[in-house]
């Protein structure tokens, strides 16, 4: 029998107002697996994750956690949860050292404990030296790695990371991603959130795609791709003009029919292996000559386009013009 | 009574965090320190020689009245911190852990008394220093002491439901000062009620903070308070069981948005 989803919710409703944030959600999250919350600012992730870490009630539906009501037995899910925000919630006038004892504390477990976890943790974090300087002089890199840690305290079984590179700049987003992965190897179940999709696609074993509150696609990152269509070679010829005889020349080689997309033949494949050879050994035997071939992968981008009609960055872009 | 136990804990952690803050920020110090003493001087030596008070020294009028006022103040680290805490994100934070979640609000307001006294410590010693004299008996001068601090930490609670209610610290400053400043200063604490305008006089005799100053002032100069005493701690508790829900049930409404 296998094991109870550490995350499960069904029919979740929540509405400020007019606004409906979430629309009737159903999730659940394997024990053990790093779920991806993917969407666009204001499609309902962080009320999806206010609910299940007890912030907030939902207007309609349940949500279970680590096997507890979140809102009947709110202090139980609370006892088996950590939460790291949007925005480094650590306090600027306090130390490193001193925001994970605090939060050890509050988790009840004891001042020797709290000190020793609240080291180890810095130490893992690479936190150690400026443990002793206050926050306010950490860099916004320092200051969301110390928030995972004060996430860590208890050792949670269920953490819930909302955005957690916003934000951040290239190699910071690359070392939290690694600290990430190295807790799930660890057998940490956790709820992602994320508006970039190359952090899904790198960090999810699954992916639900939420769109104006609804769940709009659910799977792996591969099925999800796949939706979309799966690789394609897309060659770039020397005479542009000479297009439909490639289109006909590769379609034996071809898993769908290829096709010309603004002067590039785009041509479906199934099996990656020997195609790129494949295709130079058609078009050379027709005298077409080749400037450029490459096989290319569709990304979450591409799902998300495909799924909602939008690109993300340009939900976002809009979102955050509206909320200025 | 595990409960208890972690409730305890939990609103010492917190006030720990709270105190913790002070030293860390040297405009909050300043604000404990060198605001009131300034004060102090500057009623004592410019405006003491032109303030009437039949029967008192000034300074011996003034003490009690500035003493009340600083103290009231005190609970502004509360009203900071909470919207700090809000602001900031933190609030969530505190929220999604398993501790007793009004640890938040009485650990704030306990790091305030704790604060008060560190205040009341560098009040009196300034009051002594510019010719204050306690003239009661030692059980007065500790009860008056005692119902500083209760104004205190009343006062403490006012607060929490302003920084828990200001859309930012910086709100929660201005509604503080606003709201505080007329009433003390509309009172006994500086002049004599019996100099004021004959329409003021009526509102600033029944200003809850006239009763708390005047028995503060009874108290330490060991002069008859009449009902004052009791009439301040009525006050005091009256503010207390008002404002203490009040903030409890705006910390449960501002955080389940």
């Amino acid at each position: 029998m296998p094991a109870d989803p550490a995350v499960e919710t069904s029919g979740l409703h929540k509405s400020y107002g007019d606004v409906q944030a979430l629309r009737g959600v159903d999730l659940s999250v394997e024990t053990g697996s790093v779920f991806g919350l993917l969407g666009p600012n204001g499609a309902g992730k962080t009320t999806a994750v206010r609910i299940l870490t007890t912030l907030l009630a939902p207007d309609e539906g349940s949500a279970r956690v680590a096997g507890f009501d979140v809102v009947r037995d709110a202090r139980k899910v609370r006892q088996h949860i950590g939460l790291a925000g949007q925005y480094a919630a650590v306090d600027e006038n306090l130390t490193g050292f001193e925001n994970l004892e605090m939060v050890g504390r509050l988790y009840h477990l004891g001042r020797g404990h709290s000190r020793d976890r609240a080291r180890e943790l810095l130490a893992s974090f690479d936190l150690s030296e400026a443990g002793d300087r206050l926050v306010r002089t950490y860099s916004g890199g320092m200051r969301r790695r110390l928030d995972l840690a004060a996430a860590l305290v208890a050792r949670p079984p269920v953490l819930f990371l909302d955005e957690p590179t916003t934000g951040l700049d290239i190699r910071s987003r690359i070392g939290l991603w690694d600290a990430i992965e190295a807790l799930v190897s660890e057998g940490t179940t956790v709820l992602l959130t994320t508006q970039y999709l190359d952090e899904a696609d790198r960090l999810a074993d699954r992916i639900a795609v939420i769109d104006q509150g609804l769940v709009i696609a659910e799977g792996t990152p591969e099925e999800l791709k796949s939706q979309v269509g799966g690789e394609r070679l897309e060659i770039h010829l020397c005479d542009g003009d000479r297009g439909e005889e490639a289109v006909v020349a590769l379609a034996s080689i071809a898993s769908d029919q290829p096709f010309l997309e603004d002067g590039t033949v785009r041509v479906p494949v199934a099996e990656r292996r020997g195609t790129i050879a494949a295709a130079v050994r058609r078009l050379d035997e027709a005298g077409i000559a080749i400037d450029d071939i490459a096989v290319s992968t569709p990304t979450l981008d591409d799902v998300f386009l495909t799924l909602t009609g939008r690109a993300v960055e340009q939900e976002t872009e809009e979102a955050e013009a509206q909320s200025r | 009574m595990t409960a208890l136990r972690y409730g305890v804990s939990d609103t010492l952690v917190l006030a720990r965090r709270s105190l913790l803050r002070i030293p860390r920020q040297p405009d909050l110090l300043v604000g404990f320190t060198v605001q009131p003493i300034l004060f102090v001087l500057l009623f004592v030596y410019v405006f003491g020689g032109a303030i009437q008070t039949p029967g008192f020294d000034y300074v011996d009028f003034l003490m009690p009245g500035i003493i009340v006022q600083s103290i009231c103040f005190g609970g502004f680290v509360t009203a900071l911190g909470l919207a700090d805490d809000l602001k900031k994100g933190l609030m969530d934070r505190f929220r999604s852990l398993p501790m007793t979640r009004s640890a938040l609000l009485t650990g704030r307001t306990l790091g305030d008394v704790v604060t008060n006294v560190f205040q009341l410590i560098v009040m009196l010693v300034v009051g002594l220093l510019v010719g204050f004299n306690f003239s009661g008996s030692v059980g007065e001068a500790i009860a008056g002491i005692a119902l500083c601090l209760l104004i205190g930490y009343a006062f403490s609670w006012v607060f929490a439901f302003i920084g828990l209610t200001a859309s930012s610290p910086e709100a929660a400053n201005a509604y503080g000062f606003t709201i505080l400043f007329p009433l003390t200063f509309v009172s006994s604490a500086f002049v004599p009620v019996a100099s004021m305008p004959s329409w003021l006089q009526p509102i600033a005799e029944r200003n809850p903070f006239t009763y708390m100053v005047n028995a503060v002032r009874a108290l330490f100069l060991g002069i008859p308070a009449g009902n004052d005493v009791w009439l301040a701690l009525l006050w005091t508790l009256a503010i207390i069981v008002v404002f203490a829900p009040l903030s409890a049930w705006r910390y449960r409404r501002v955080v389940a948005r």
